[in-house]
């Protein structure tokens, strides 16, 4: 066999894995990778601007495609750069592996130039992570790094490489397949469980249904439709679960939790039988626990990590297993009995809700951000993967943005991480060459990664960059208006720069977008004319729009704020 | 409530900084932790007494068991067990204190494992709580140093954590 240096066999490792794209920086301690990589055309890298972005955009490939997002980074300030990333993907349970380069292993606790403990400070936001002493565990490692990062409850892992076992040879054979003693994610769910929430479900008289992120995590949309559908019951998908659903369809009740529909809050406070799936009852979901849970109803869960059934919110039936093999499962059920309670009052209740429109806004002379993203809407089609950063912007999207499939809303919703969304809209661009990408950003958001407008110049990325500029940090804005007596500390953003100027400078094209009449124009613009470019839209909304509805933080979901109360 | 958890988990570099790690990151408390390799040198064995409502001794469970690294976790208390604690404690004694110190070092059945003229090094095994009764049983001015090894235990009878 054949003799291989470690950076070669990283560089196999990476094609047995039938990786397409990398996305990373080089360093000192990377070098001998890079030159390897240098060396092949099977594994093409992304330069990004900054370690941040590299994780982001390997994390936004990995949402919008269900493969593993794979990052390279150096050393010390490359691997510290990279943890915003690493923790983002974490929190969203996105399967990634990062490799970083470490000081050869001779200099490792010598405070060497460019050393950190990338093990250590990874430790608590990864799902695993391997530091590697020997050239002869790199294929194992690697192949046990895809197999964590995949399997089970998705998450990062971490491969950390001193340089010295880059350039060490051994022979390279990829395992074909991986045993782990102590991992072994369950798959099937508990026929007894499975069965005892049918029979709950077919004689509830107020069902829900409440899904999250690990339906799409787990490419479970169809069976969730299928399911939904022959059940008639009503349904909420969370911010990390739009599109599991599809949003046009009358059963979708919208978005839950603090700036979710009034009819979707109301059906999950009230109704008897909640089915919840891959979700996780976060406290931007369902509110005060102690509130959600003094209402009688029963809970069924299904989730592939038991660690998140009766984490917050105590369950009746707790089912542990794989999405899709669960609600099959439950299908088949369905197919022997046909008997289920009759529900039409319950969608009577629902109609109330309903008709209370609590989307609705009122247009003025300004730019409203609501507009922009039902406009958006209509001149993509629906058809478009949007990504978002965090704040008003992001729920505005997730608000009026119908998503009817999965893997076409990219957002940080566990961490909130400002500045996903450019990068994200990266990852997506080379993940889906065929599909219009929206950045729906604002002002303060955009400014976090906004040194990658050189990398999507540099590899012809045609992302189409919706800013909501309006010159606040407006959910912090929105907050101090709320609860801080309107003392806006530090919550508007000058000195801003002239953003259409500035997508000039980067060689993209910018359009300045003032008046309402303006907006359907400009976006038929960027996604027609300018259909192959980058074009970044920045739009002057309305300066102290707030996003409605609202749960204040730490009250009950059926203490609503709508737009009209105020 | 206190309960006494036993993992096996894989003897690896960092493996047991997970588990710490796991504790301070979810607010668990970690009343001790003792570990050690098992005869399968592959293997460690680590014990943690904590304490908390049953939900939280729940999660810490799952989340435990959610770690790569661990391989088993069993929660000793819920059944028939055994737990003993190694302390070293050395003590001033000369004069009268002498003849009391091991006199008290007898009632516990300790060992008296180094002598100077105006020191014992008493070596006690035991459950915690009997451990606790020594040190108060003593005058507080006589102790010099104490070390506890923290909780080990096992499980009685056929109730095996093995591989």
């Amino acid at each position: 066999m054949t003799m291989m240096t470690g950076a070669e066999i990283v560089i196999r490792c990476l094609q047995e894995e039938k990786v397409e794209y990398v996305f990373g920086y080089p360093g000192g301690a990377v070098l001998h990778i890079y030159d390897e990589l240098f060396r092949q055309d099977k594994v093409k890298h992304i330069l990004v601007r900054h370690e941040q972005a590299a994780v982001h955009a390997a994390d936004g490939l990995a949402r919008s495609s269900h493969k593993v997002g794979v990052a390279l980074v150096t050393s010390g300030p490359g691997a510290t750069n990279a943890v915003t990333g690493i923790a983002t993907a974490y929190m969203d349970s996105i399967p990634l592996v990062v490799i970083s380069g470490q000081v050869p292993t001779h200099y490792i606790g010598q405070d060497a130039f460019q050393e950190c403990d990338t093990v250590g400070i990874t430790r608590p936001c990864v799902k695993h992570n391997f530091l590697i002493k020997d050239v002869r565990d790199i294929a194992m490692t690697m192949k046990k790094a895809f197999y964590i990062a995949n399997s089970g409850r998705p998450g990062p892992v971490v491969v950390d490489i001193p340089k010295d076992i880059t350039a060490a040879k051994c022979a390279f054979e990829y395992p074909e397949e991986v045993h782990m003693r102590s991992y072994n994610p369950v798959m099937k769910g508990h026929a007894g469980h499975i069965k005892k929430a049918m029979q709950l479900l077919l004689a509830a008289k107020r069902p829900m249904i409440y899904t999250g992120g690990g339906v799409i995590l787990s490419n479970a949309a169809d069976e969730l439709t299928t399911l939904t559908r022959r059940l008639g019951f009503p349904i909420t998908n969370t911010l990390m679960g739009l599109g599991a659903y599809p949003a046009t369809d009358r059963q979708f009740l919208g978005m839950p939790g603090m700036h979710g529909t009034l009819e979707a809050n109301m059906a999950m406070q009230h109704c008897d039988v909640l089915l919840a799936i891959g979700a996780r009852f976060d406290d931007r979901v369902i509110g005060n626990p102690e509130n959600f849970a003094s209402l009688p109803r029963k809970i069924i869960h299904v989730d592939i990590d038991p660690t998140s059934i009766s984490k917050r919110v105590r369950v009746d039936v707790p089912i542990v297993g794989n999405v899709p093999d669960v609600l099959q499962e439950m299908i088949k059920l369905l197919d022997g009995e046909a008997d289920k309670a009759d529900i039409s009052d319950w969608w009577q209740e629902i109609a109330a809700w309903r008709a209370r429109q609590c989307m609705k806004y009122t247009m003025k002379d300004i730019i409203m951000p609501q507009y922009v993203i039902e406009k958006l809407y209509e001149v993509t089609g629906g058809q478009a993967i949007v990504t978002s950063d965090v704040g008003q912007h992001q729920m505005w999207a997730a608000q009026y943005y119908k998503f009817d499939e999965p893997r076409r809303w990219l957002n940080s919703g566990g961490l909130g991480t400002m500045g996903v969304g450019l990068p994200y809209a990266m990852g997506a661009v080379l993940a889906n060459p065929d599909r219009q990408v929206a950045c729906v950003t604002g002002e303060g958001s955009i400014q976090m990664c906004i040194q990658e407008l050189s990398t999507a110049k540099q590899f012809r990325m045609p992302i189409k960059i919706v800013n909501l500029n309006n010159g606040y940090l407006g959910m912090v804005r929105q907050w101090q208006e709320m609860f801080y007596s309107s003392r806006y500390s530090h919550s508007y953003m000058d000195s801003l720069p002239d953003f259409v100027k500035l997508a000039e400078a980067y060689g993209h094209v910018g359009i300045r977008v003032t008046k309402p009449e303006e907006v359907e124009g400009a976006l038929r613009k960027a996604f027609v004319e300018h259909k192959n470019d980058l074009v970044f839209l920045d739009i002057l909304t309305d300066r102290e729009a707030n996003v409605f509805p609202m749960v204040a933080a730490g009250k009950g979901l059926g203490d609503m704020i709508l737009a009209e109360d105020l | 409530m206190r309960h006494i958890i036993s993992i096996l988990l894989e003897n690896e570099a960092g493996a047991l900084s997970r588990v710490s790690g796991l504790f301070s990151a979810r607010g668990y408390n970690i009343e001790t932790l003792t570990v050690a390799p098992t005869e399968d040198l592959s293997l460690s064995r680590l014990t943690i007494v904590t304490s908390g409502s049953d939900d939280v001794i729940e999660q810490i469970t799952k989340q435990l068991n959610k770690l790569i690294d661990v391989i088993k976790v069993v929660n000793l208390s819920e059944a028939a067990h055994i737990e003993r604690e190694l302390m070293l404690i050395k003590v001033r004694a000369a004069g009268k204190d002498r003849e009391e110190m091991k006199r008290m070092a007898d009632i516990f059945r300790g060992r008296i494992i180094d002598v100077t003229e105006s020191t014992y090094v008493i070596e006690l095994t035991g459950s915690g709580s009997k451990l606790d009764s020594f040190i108060q049983g003593i005058d507080a001015d006589l102790i010099l140093e104490t070390v506890r090894t923290g909780v080990s235990g096992i499980g009685r009878g056929d109730r095996i954590l093995k591989l």
